[in-house]
C-alpha cells in the first residue's frame, strides 16, 4: 500500500535542493517547475528535472512533477520532461474543472505512445487552487483512472475567497478540506492537506497536521525538508493503534482461512474498511 | 545543434555550476573548467560535459564552466540549457538529453 | 665566609657551601622602592615587555586561543616584533584561526620561522600546504600539546597571554572585562610553563583581582593595550543551534544512537564538539534526558551555550570548560557555582595525573573524512590543502567510552567516506559509531553496540556500503596528488608521530 503522508516540493531550478532531496525520505516528492521557478528559469528547471528524474537516488522515490498550466507555452514541454524522464505523476495547477483533466490525460497518451512508455502509465494528481475547482472537485477527482490524488493549495485558495489564514482551527479551510477529502474518498483517490509557509514554525505546523490528520488527509503538501520527519512522527500510530490494527489483520486472515465470509473481532462485526485502515495503520507505523 | 550566439545557464550556488557556451571564431570545440573539485572530479567533469554536447552535436564552441560541486546530473542539464539557448533550434530531440 | 657560615663548615665541611645571607632584599631586589615593589611589572607598551622580557632570535613564543576569531594578540605582538627586527622564532599557539592570516607575510620574511600549533586555518593554511615554510608544522592535540611541554620537546621562552582583565600584579581572569572570553584553560597552561610571561589586557583592575584564571605568581610582566580582541566576533551570545536541515536530521540521529547504545543512563558524562550537529544533537537529548527523567553528572568541553542551557534547567549537574565557545558560556562560567574552569592539562593531557577526558561516557565529534577503518581526518580538506585542527579530538575520542562521529555522508560533490585517509589524526581503534544523513556505521570491533542499535531498527549498516551510497551519487574521486615535501607532522596526544602532511601539488 502506498503511504503518501509526505510530498515534497523540490524546486526544479535549484540545484542544491534536487542533489539533496532524497536525503529526507519523503513518501513523495515533487519536481516543482511551476511557482518555484522564475520565468526566464523555466527551460534550464525543465532540463534540471528531466535529469533528476533519471538519476538512481531518485529511482526508489515515488516522482511527481508540478507542471505549468498547459494553456501557457511552459505546460506542455514540462508534460514532455515530466512523462520522457519518468515521473510517476504529473501535477496539474490551477485545475477547474474535469475537463481540463481530460485535456491532459490526451497530451499524456500522445507522449506516452511517442516515448515507448505504456498508455496510462503516467498519472495525475489534481491541485484545486480556487472556488471553482473546490466546487468541482467530485467531477475532477472522478475524471480519469489516471487520477490518484487531489490536493489544496491553500495559499491561492484563500486569495480567490477573500479569506485570510488563520491560526485557530481553521475555518475558512473547513469547506474547501471537506469538499476536497469527501471528493477523494468518493473516487478511492488520496487527499493532501496545504502547505505551511511557515518554516521556522514548528508548532504552528503541527498544530495544522494535527486537524488534517483528524479530518482524515493522508498527506500534506511540505516546502521544507525538516516538515518530513515531523510529519511522519505525527502521523504515526501509537502502540495501542498498532496493537488494534494488528488484531484486526489476525482476525480477517483467520476469517479467510476458514473460509468464513464474515469477519468478527471482539464479538463485533469487521467491514473492509476497517481492514483497509488496520493495513494503513500498519504501513505508517513501519514508516515512521 | 549549431551555437549561432552567446548563452549561460546555472549559477554559482553549491552544488550547481555556471555554464557559458559561445560561438567558436576558430571552428574548434573548446572546454575550459574551472572547479572547486577540479583535482578529484575534473576529468569525470570534462567527460561528462564532452559527451553531452556530443549527444547534442556540437562541435564546434567556447564552452566554460564554473563549477561548485555539481553531481553530473545537475551538470548534464546546465550544458544542455545553455546549448539550447546559444543555438538555432528550439525543438528538443528528447532522445539526444539522456 | 661571614661568622656563621664559618661555624657550619667548622662542624662539616659540606655545610659550609650554603649561600650566605647578604641583606634583607638580596633575593628579591624589587622590594627596595615602593615603585617596584608594587609596579613593576606594568610595561608602558608592548616593545617595553618584549625588551625586558630577554626574548632573542631563535626563541619560542606562545599564544592560546580563547578569543578565537576576535583574537588580536597574536598579530599585534608578531607585528611588534618583526618591527623589532626578531628572527627565526617559533611560534606556539594553541591554534590558529582564519584572523592569522596575516602571519604568512612575517613567516615569508623570516621572523617564523616554526610553528606549533592545534591546527591551522585560511590563507595561512593554504600557504604553509602550498610549502611557505622550511620547516614543517607540527600538528598536535590540545592534551598533545602540554604532554610537549612536560618532555621539555616544547619550551616557552615568552607568553603572550590576552586576558579579559588583571591587576597590576598579574592576576588575570577570562571574565569581567570588556571583552570575555570565559575559560582560560589553554593560557593556564602557558603560564605555567613558559620562562617569561607577558599578560595582555584591555583593562587594569583594582589589586587583588578575583577570582582568577592566573595567578600572579607566573606572571612577570603586565602591558595594557587599546585591544586585545573584538568582542563582537567573540561574545556574541549563543552560538545559534544550526537550522540546517541536514545538520538536524543527523543530530536526532546521534540522539538516537545515544538513546540506545547502553550509556544513556542518569549520571552519564558527556562532550560534544563545536560543529553544527553536534551542538544540535544536545537538543534532542534534551528531550529525550526530561522524558526519561535522566540527568548527566558533567558535561565537559569545548562549552556551548546549548549546554549552559540543560545546565541551567538542571539536566547537566557540572559543566567542566576548558574553552567557552560563545558569550552564555562564558556568562555561565562567571555566574554558576557548578560551571568549572579547568586546564588543558586537566583537560585531556594524557600523562596528566588525570585528565577529564577520562571521564567522559559519550562524545560526539566531526570528521573531515573517515576511512574503511574508522580512522579519521580532521586536518585537510578534499584538496589536500590544511583546513582543520586536532583541538581535542585524538584526545577524547581516546578515552571515552563511546566515540560518536557525526558528518554528512557528502559535502557538496566530496565524499566524507573514504577508502583511506587522506591525513590520519584519530586512529580508528578510538572511534565506535559513524552518523551520517544516509546511514550508521557500527566499528566492528563493538558487535554488542551494533546489535543494540540494529534492534532499536535505527539505520545501521556496514561503513563500506557508506562509501559505496557516496560513491554512487558522486562518481568516484580520483587520488590526491603530493609532492614529495612533507610540510606538517600531524603528532598523536602522546607526542608520537602517527602521519605526515605534504606539500599539495598544483
Amino acid at each position: 500500500m502506498k503511504l503518501r503522508r509526505s510530498m515534497l516540493f523540490v524546486p526544479g531550478s535549484n540545484a542544491g535542493a534536487l542533489s539533496t532531496a532524497f536525503i529526507y525520505k519523503p513518501d513523495t516528492i515533487m519536481f516543482d517547475l511551476e511557482d518555484a521557478v522564475a520565468p526566464s528559469e523555466k527551460d534550464s528547471a525543465r532540463l534540471m528535472v528531466f535529469q533528476a528524474l533519471r538519476h538512481p537516488a531518485y529511482a526508489e522515490f515515488e516522482t511527481v512533477v508540478r507542471i505549468n498550466e498547459l494553456d501557457t507555452d511552459f505546460g506542455m514541454k514540462d508534460l514532455e520532461a515530466a512523462i520522457r524522464g519518468g515521473a510517476h505523476i504529473v501535477r496539474l495547477p490551477k485545475t477547474e474543472n474535469a475537463d481540463q483533466i481530460r485535456e491532459l490525460e490526451g497530451h499524456a497518451a500522445r507522449i506516452e505512445k511517442a516515448c515507448g512508455r505504456p498508455v496510462g502509465d503516467t498519472k495525475i494528481m489534481a491541485a484545486i487552487e480556487s472556488a471553482s475547482g473546490v466546487v468541482n472537485s467530485v467531477s475532477i477527482a472522478t475524471a480519469s483512472p489516471r487520477m490518484v490524488a487531489i490536493a489544496i493549495a491553500g495559499f491561492d485558495y484563500l486569495v480567490d475567497m477573500h479569506a485570510k489564514r488563520s491560526n485557530g482551527s481553521q475555518p475558512e479551510l473547513f469547506y474547501a478540506r471537506a469538499a476536497i477529502l469527501n471528493a477523494a474518498r468518493a473516487a478511492r483517490i488520496c487527499a493532501y492537506d496545504v502547505v505551511y509557509g511557515n518554516v521556522d514554525d514548528d508548532e504552528g505546523f503541527l498544530r495544522e497536521v494535527a486537524i488534517a490528520k483528524g479530518l482524515g488527509f493522508d498527506g500534506k503538501s511540505l516546502i521544507h525538508p525538516k516538515q518530513v520527519d515531523l510529519l511522519h512522527r505525527a502521523y504515526a500510530p501509537t502502540p495501542d493503534e498498532v496493537d488494534h490494527a494488528k488484531r484486526v489483520l489476525a482476525a480477517a486472515e483467520s476469517a479467510h482461512r476458514k473460509g468464513l465470509g464474515v469477519v468478527s473481532l471482539d464479538g463485533k462485526m469487521v467491514d473492509p474498511p476497517v481492514i483497509d485502515e488496520a493495513q494503513m495503520v500498519l504501513a505508517r507505523a513501519e514508516a515512521a | 545543434m549549431k551555437v549561432i550566439r552567446e548563452a549561460i545557464a546555472g549559477t554559482l550556488e553549491s552544488s550547481d555550476l555556471l555554464v557559458k557556451v559561445a560561438p567558436s571564431d576558430k571552428g574548434v570545440r573548446d572546454i575550459v573548467i574551472r572547479s572547486e573539485v577540479i583535482k578529484q572530479f575534473g576529468k569525470q567533469i570534462k567527460r561528462v560535459v564532452a559527451e553531452t554536447l556530443d549527444n547534442l552535436s556540437v562541435s564546434e564552441g567556447a564552452v566554460e564552466i564554473d563549477d561548485k560541486g555539481a553531481l553530473d546530473c545537475v551538470i548534464r542539464a546546465r550544458v544542455q540549457a545553455a546549448v539550447l539557448r546559444a543555438s538555432d533550434t528550439q525543438e528538443l530531440n528528447w532522445e539526444k538529453l539522456k | 665566609m661571614n661568622n656563621v657560615l664559618e661555624q657550619l663548615s667548622k662542624q662539616d665541611a659540606r655545610l659550609g657551601q650554603f649561600p650566605p645571607y647578604t641583606g634583607a632584599n638580596a633575593g628579591a631586589p624589587y622590594l627596595a622602592t615602593l615603585e617596584t615593589k608594587l609596579h613593576r611589572k606594568l610595561c608602558k607598551s608592548l616593545e617595553e615587555a618584549v625588551k625586558r622580557s630577554g626574548l632573542k632570535d631563535g626563541m619560542t613564543i606562545s599564544f592560546h586561543h580563547a578569543f578565537r576569531e576576535g583574537d588580536k594578540v597574536v598579530l599585534q605582538v608578531v607585528n611588534t616584533l618583526a618591527t623589532m627586527g626578531f628572527k627565526n622564532l617559533t611560534l606556539a599557539s594553541s591554534s590558529l584561526l582564519n584572523c592569522h592570516d596575516p602571519l604568512v607575510e612575517h613567516i615569508r620574511n623570516g621572523v617564523i620561522t616554526k610553528i606549533y600549533t592545534s591546527g591551522l586555518r585560511g590563507k595561512l593554511a593554504e600557504a604553509v600546504s602550498n610549502g611557505l615554510m622550511k620547516e614543517p608544522v607540527q600538528i598536535h592535540s590540545h592534551g598533545g600539546r602540554v604532554h610537549l611541554l612536560q618532555t621539555g620537546e616544547l619550551k616557552i621562552d615568552v607568553a603572550f597571554l590576552g586576558v579579559s582583565c588583571c591587576d597590576e600584579f598579574g592576576n588575570a581572569s577570562g571574565s569581567r572585562g570588556r571583552l570575555n572570553c570565559g575559560s582560560l584553560g589553554y593560557a593556564k597552561v602557558d603560564a605555567q610553563y613558559a620562562r617569561e610571561v607577558v599578560l595582555l589586557t584591555e583593562e587594569i583592575v583594582e589589586f587583588p583581582n578575583h577570582p582568577v584564571s592566573i595567578s600572579q605568581d607566573c606572571v612577570d610582566l603586565v602591558v595594557k593595550m587599546d585591544q586585545v580582541g573584538d568582542p563582537s566576533l567573540i561574545s556574541v551570545g549563543a552560538a545559534r543551534v544550526t537550522r540546517n536541515p541536514r545538520d538536524l536530521l543527523i543530530a536526532r540521529r546521534a540522539a538516537d544512537v545515544i538513546e540506545h547504545s547502553g550509556y544513556f543512563k542518569d549520571g552519564f558524562s558527556l562532550q560534544t564538539g563545536s560543529g553544527g550537529a553536534s551542538t544540535a544533537a544536545t537538543r534532542f537529548l534534551e528531550e529525550r534526558m526530561k522524558r526519561d527523567g535522566i540527568t548527566a553528572s558533567l558535561a565537559l568541553g569545548g562549552i556551548t551555550g546549548s549546554i549552559c542551557d540543560l545546565h541551567k534547567k538542571g539536566l547537566i549537574k557540572t559543566v567542566v570548560d576548558v574553552q567557552s565557545f560563545d558569550g552564555d558560556a562564558a556568562e555561565s562560567l562567571r555566574t554558576s557555582p557548578g560551571h568549572l574552569e579547568i586546564s588543558a592539562n586537566e583537560y585531556a593531557n594524557p600523562t596528566s595525573k588525570g585528565a577529564y577526558v577520562d571521564r567522559v561516557d559519550v562524545v560526539i565529534l566531526s570528521a573531515l573524512e573517515i576511512d574503511l577503518d574508522f580512522n579519521v581526518n580532521v586536518i585537510t580538506g578534499s584538496d589536500g590543502v590544511m583546513r582543520g585542527a586536532s583541538g581535542g579530538h585524538c584526545d577524547v575520542a581516546a578515552a571515552a567510552n563511546l566515540s560518536i562521529i557525526v558528518a554528512p555522508l557528502v559535502r557538496g560533490r566530496i565524499p566524507t567516506v573514504v577508502r583511506r585517509v587522506t591525513t590520519l589524526l584519530t586512529p580508528g581503534d578510538a572511534i565506535d559509531v559513524l552518523v551520517t544523513d544516509q546511514g550508521i556505521a557500527v566499528n566492528p570491533k563493538r558487535p554488542e553496540l551494533e546489535k543494540r542499535l540494529r534492534d532499536a531498527h535505527l539505520p545501521v549498516m556496514p561503513i563500506a556500503e557508506l562509501r559505496q551510497k557516496a560513491v554512487a551519487l558522486t562518481g568516484e574521486p580520483e587520488p590526491l596528488e603530493f609532492a614529495e615535501r612533507i610540510i606538517g607532522v600531524v603528532r598523536y596526544r602522546d607526542g608520537s608521530v602517527i602521519d605526515v602532511v605534504r606539500q599539495v601539488k598544483n
